[in-house]
């Protein structure tokens, strides 16, 4: 394996290539008797927009679940700029560079949106005043300025699932995995969840994005996974995900995709 | 400066109290609200900031009570070593307790600490030749005089203002509440939420075997039924911090003052109002009610926990603007 | 020698366990039902116990007779404590509710102090006192009655649960209170009979143990800490695993007083609660499903 040295220009970072960013091998997770994630295996490349989509029940969000070690991996392994991530714990992980959001928004109710983030925020401050500095540019990325001194449970979901991006933006991640941010919104506020979404990736982070919405996440992603019952059954470029067979069948049934 | 003049001024009221008053009986009272003061703030950490609700503060509150004794007792050091002894002692309890009782969450936490102090008044009760059972232990008192116990416990209630003042202010008091708030978006933020809670019990643990060692002293004498006991500590420090309101810095301050108060009130009949009252009047049913008051303190205890809890949740501090409105009358709905 | 000693043991064990079994079954549905610890449940016991004293006191009637009675009375009075104190509380933090049946219990152990004093108080029963003697093994034959009792008792809830409209409905409600609600069942209905039911146990365990112990306002406190080890031994919601687990501290207690000894016996079950809390969670129920 060869190794380059070559600077990003926005960043300023020096990154070596890898054999992937992120990859997921062989994956799997059992509860009791039933496979919820079974044998995936991918790989993201830096900066990227990697999508996950599959029917309700399909392991996407358990995925997401042993990505961040919510969940103990029954097999396989996780690696993350070449340095194996399974097996960690979770605050770890975060510390290695993994931020995510959760499906079912987790606001931290009885504090107040600037200490929601300045909360996430101390993972690389050194000094409070720091903390908040940092939480209110975050919060300022994310527009949620308005709300900054509501508190948490106040908020209507669209502004929860901005706090729930800005605190994982907080912990400065190298690698996001935002999960169906924009499930909920309604089409305004599902645009603007889209611009979010690419300002995060211009601002160099990674994303793994899952989403039940096909206009977002076909609109942004760079590529795509499909899963069902656990297993990948397709993956490749929006266009080519789309037109595939099996999704279309785990999607719409059989029949729509013996027509297509 | 003007967020400090409050407690500043309070402050000096109370460094300037056993001289204003002289009485050895208020003093006594205030040494045990300034004793409340630093056993609530310490459960106010562990269970108020971050949300494992501690029901066991008896286990560290006797440690620091024993460790002061059993170091007189044994090896014949003042007892005095032992209320900075007890401290630590209670945190070396705190540390492997939490290390596995952490992995339960809520009222399962909150279950197995009230295990820990019962299992620890029943070794204190069964060991007897460590702690001589039943019998307690007996302490020399130093001072006849309560003030140097008043002014020492006044620094102990000052400390554990402090702490938690700083602590909340800071990093830790940040991640306390995120802990407590939700466990699992913690973790999710890079926060080690089993490091942290193991802070915050020590922290607790610390305060309340502080205070513990510091009753020894002052007492002069503790059984395992006194120290371990669930009603008068675990129980008591309970409500010093929901009535005084959870998760606020001076909370346990005003439920400590509460509490004792009224207490005593209650055990007292009102201080001897209704004493005086039965005498003055000559009513004999008033003689009737007079006996059933003091011998009922316990009683009305229970019913001022109950309706304290249906109406005042959040605490004197938590619902001040409730208990504002209640004392003036005020029926208007604020703006 | 050996042999006779562990069989008494066994014996008195299991029937104790028995007893204790009935006490802890009104707490786990109480649970299961409405996710309350019920601080005051000891209490109950107690109030039962001076209620049943003062029937046979002042009737003359045989302790076993007032069964019914002081169920239905302590039936009234948990669904009064419900629906008076414990539906306040719902939606409060956790340390609310567990404070208001705290609070309750140190009120009611107090008011008992105060109304009766704190005098130990037996009932002479002829019941009481006879031993059933058989291969050199002793049997109060009030701990034997106050089992079998138990056992029909227990068997008369299985049939209510089973059977009955409500008794389906309770087990609806602990397995998952949402879907039950949707199918039609008031949960507030159900939340106050099971209070009501959850007391009248407790109650009919009390009325059996009256020949046994002696009475006093302060006798609560080691029964709930027992019902609570039960509780968690079994696993929480689960009337089996209150069976199983009140046998089992009936013969740990058993066992251990007699080989460790006898101040030991409150340790015995503090010790169990502490480890089916960290290392059994969910109790017996988590092994068996049940």
């Amino acid at each position: 394996m060869c190794e380059e040295n070559y600077t990003v220009p926005e960043t300023g970072n020096s990154l070596r290539r890898y054999m992937a960013y992120f990859e997921a091998r062989g994956i799997t997770k059992f509860f009791g008797g039933l496979a919820a994630v079974n044998g995936v295996s991918f790989k993201v490349e830096q900066g990227q927009i990697y999508g996950l989509i599959g029917p309700n029940g399909s392991g996407k969000t358990t995925i997401f679940n042993l990505i961040n070690a919510y969940f103990p991996l029954t097999k396989g392994s996780i690696r993350f700029e070449g340095k194996r991530i399974s097996g960690l714990k979770t605050y770890q992980i975060c510390r290695r560079g993994v931020g995510r959001t959760f499906q079912v928004v987790k606001p931290l109710k009885r504090m107040t949106v600037l200490d929601n983030v300045i909360a996430s925020a101390f993972l690389h401050a050194d000094s409070k005043a720091e903390a908040v500095e940092e939480a209110k540019a975050t919060i300022e990325f994310c527009e949620l300025t308005l709300y900054q001194d509501k508190l948490a449970k106040s908020l209507p979901i669209a502004s929860r699932k901005r706090l729930e991006i800005a605190r994982a933006l907080a912990t400065k991640p190298k690698l996001l995995l935002l999960d169906e941010t924009a499930a909920g919104l309604n089409p305004s506020e599902v645009e603007g969840a889209i611009a979010l979404i690419q300002k995060i990736r211009e601002s160099g982070v990674t994303i793994i994005i899952v989403e039940h919405i096909m206009k977002v996440i076909m609109t942004i992603s760079d590529k795509i996974l499909a899963i069902n019952h656990g297993m990948v059954i397709a993956e490749g470029s929006p266009e080519e995900v789309a037109s595939n067979h099996s999704v279309i069948a785990a999607y719409l049934g059989e029949d729509y995709s013996a027509q297509s | 400066m003007k967020q400090f003049s409050g407690p500043v001024i309070l402050l000096a009221i109370l460094i300037a109290f056993p001289w204003a008053v002289q009485d050895s009986y208020y003093q006594h009272l205030m040494i045990l609200v300034l004793m409340w003061i630093a056993i609530g703030s310490g459960w106010n950490l562990i269970s108020g900031y971050t949300g494992q609700v501690l029901f066991g503060a008896a286990a560290f509150f006797g440690t620091g009570a024993y460790t002061a004794a059993l170091l007189l007792n044994k090896l014949d050091i003042s007892a005095w070593w032992g209320l900075p002894l007890g401290g630590v002692a209670a945190v070396i309890l705190a540390l492997p307790f939490g290390w596995i009782s952490f992995r339960l969450r809520g009222p399962y936490f909150a279950l197995v600490t009230l295990a820990l102090s019962e299992i620890m008044r029943h070794i204190a009760t069964i060991w007897e030749s460590l702690t001589e059972g039943m019998v307690g232990i007996l302490v020399m008192q130093t001072w006849v005089s309560k003030l140097p116990y008043y002014y020492i416990a006044l620094a102990l209630a000052v400390l554990s203002i402090v702490i938690v003042d700083v602590a909340v202010r800071s990093r830790l008091g940040y991640y306390f509440v995120s802990i407590r708030e939700d466990q699992d978006a913690a973790e999710s933020m890079g926060i080690n939420t089993l490091y942290y809670r193991m802070v915050s019990l020590s922290l607790a643990a610390l305060l309340i075997g502080l205070a513990g060692g510091l009753y020894t002293n002052y007492m002069g004498f503790i059984d395992p039924k006194v120290v371990f006991s669930l009603h008068d500590v675990s129980i008591m420090a309970i409500l010093v911090g929901i009535v005084g309101g959870v998760s606020t810095v001076y909370g346990p301050a005003v439920g400590a003052f509460i509490m004792v108060l009224v207490q005593e009130l209650i055990r007292t009949g009102g201080f001897g109002f209704l004493a005086w009252f039965t005498k003055t009047t000559g009513w004999p049913f008033m003689t009737t009610v007079t006996k059933y008051v003091s011998e009922a303190h316990v009683l009305s205890f229970g019913l001022l926990v109950v309706l304290v809890i249906l109406y005042l949740p959040n605490g004197v501090v938590g619902d001040w603007l409730c208990v504002k409105k209640t004392i003036l009358f005020r029926k208007r709905e604020t703006a | 020698m050996n042999k006779i000693i562990l069989i008494q043991l066994l014996v008195s064990g299991l029937l104790m366990g028995g007893v204790y079994a009935l006490i802890s079954i009104g707490l786990t549905l109480i649970f299961g039902v409405m996710r309350i610890v019920n601080f005051a449940h000891g209490e109950f016991l107690m109030i039962a116990m001076f209620a049943c004293f003062w029937i046979v006191q002042l009737t003359g009637l045989s302790p076993y007779l007032a069964v019914p009675f002081v169920v239905l009375l302590l039936f009234l009075f948990g669904a009064l404590t419900y629906i008076l104190i414990i539906r306040r509380t719902i939606g409060s933090p956790m340390v609310v509710q567990i404070f208001a049946t705290v609070g309750l219990g140190l009120f009611m152990q107090n008011a008992a102090l105060v109304l009766w004093s704190g005098d130990y108080r037996t009932i002479q029963s002829p019941a009481a006192s006879a031993v059933l003697r058989f291969s050199g093994i002793q049997v109060n034959y009030s701990l034997l009655i106050a089992f079998l009792v138990a056992i029909a008792i227990t068997l008369l809830l299985f049939g209510f649960m089973a059977w009955t409209y409500f008794g389906r409905a309770i087990r609806a409600t602990v397995q998952d209170r949402t879907a039950a609600q949707l199918m039609g069942i008031n949960a507030g209905t159900i939340k106050v009979i099971t209070m009501g039911i959850g007391s009248g146990l407790v109650a009919a365990a009390g009325t059996l143990l009256l020949p046994i112990y002696y009475l006093f306002p302060d006798i609560g406190g080691p029964f709930t800490q027992k019902a609570f080890v039960i509780t968690i031994l079994g696993g929480l919601g689960s009337t089996v695993g209150a069976i199983l687990g009140g046998v089992t501290l009936g013969l740990a207690e058993a066992f251990g007083s007699a080989y460790i000894g006898m101040e030991f016996e409150g340790l015995i079950g503090l010790v169990i609660f502490v480890l089916v809390l960290l290392f059994l969670p969910g109790g017996f129920k988590r092994l068996t499903k049940v």
